[in-house]
């Protein structure tokens, strides 16, 4: 019916690498180690968008399980190092 | 149903909130990259986090329930968990910063 939807499928897909590969020049070049933690934190919630955007743009369902598995396992790694940066370690006794 | 079957009253708002989605997230790491200090770029990407992720859940939602013709929200479980989890992340991340600030 309309070709909408594709070209903006495409888009979006290219905000998200520009955004991908901009926290990935802050995750290289950041001074301290807390700028290198948050442009981890944005490089996982931008793939995630684009995984999910993939999965709009071939119409599959799959995509969205790992779409969420990104996101736990993201929160999970993101949570982890700054409380390694906080205490020292990980799991405290 | 292909991705090109779908009627137009659903493609255009799904295309304008992707087209959103794709530009907050875009500024977002843009204000990462280019701000002076750790405490104003903490606040930018949390725009891409909360308003862009939300754009895109919710032309995912709209896609999947008109390409499977029955309402499919199991896209709300991703919009939930980022919003649980954002916040504990910023929060670790800045008592991180203030306290390696301190020493």
């Amino acid at each position: 019916m309309s070709v909408i939807l594709p070209l903006a499928v495409k888009f979006a897909l290219a905000c998200f690498a520009l955004s991908m590969l901009c926290a990935l020049i802050r995750l290289l070049r950041g001074p301290a180690a807390q700028d290198r933690i948050l442009a981890l934190d944005t490089l996982y919630i931008n793939g995630m968008l684009t995984i999910l955007t993939l999965g709009i743009g071939f119409g599959a369902a799959i995509y969205f399980d790992i779409a969420l598995l990104i996101a736990l396992f993201g929160f999970v790694g993101s949570a982890a190092m700054a409380k390694f940066l906080l205490r020292g370690e990980v799991i405290e006794p | 149903m292909n991705l090109v079957d779908v009627p137009l009253w659903v493609a255009l708002p799904a295309a304008f909130l992707l087209v959103c989605g794709g530009l907050l997230t875009l500024v977002g790491s843009l204000g990462l990259l280019r701000f002076k200090s750790f405490y104003a770029r903490i606040h930018a990407p949390t725009m891409g986090s909360t308003l862009g992720a939300g754009c895109v859940l919710v032309a995912s939602i709209l896609i999947s329930t008109m390409l499977e013709q029955r309402p499919v929200i199991h896209e709300l479980l991703i919009t939930v968990f980022i919003l649980l989890t954002a916040p504990i992340t910023a929060m670790l991340l800045m008592r991180a910063a203030m306290s390696r600030e301190r020493d």
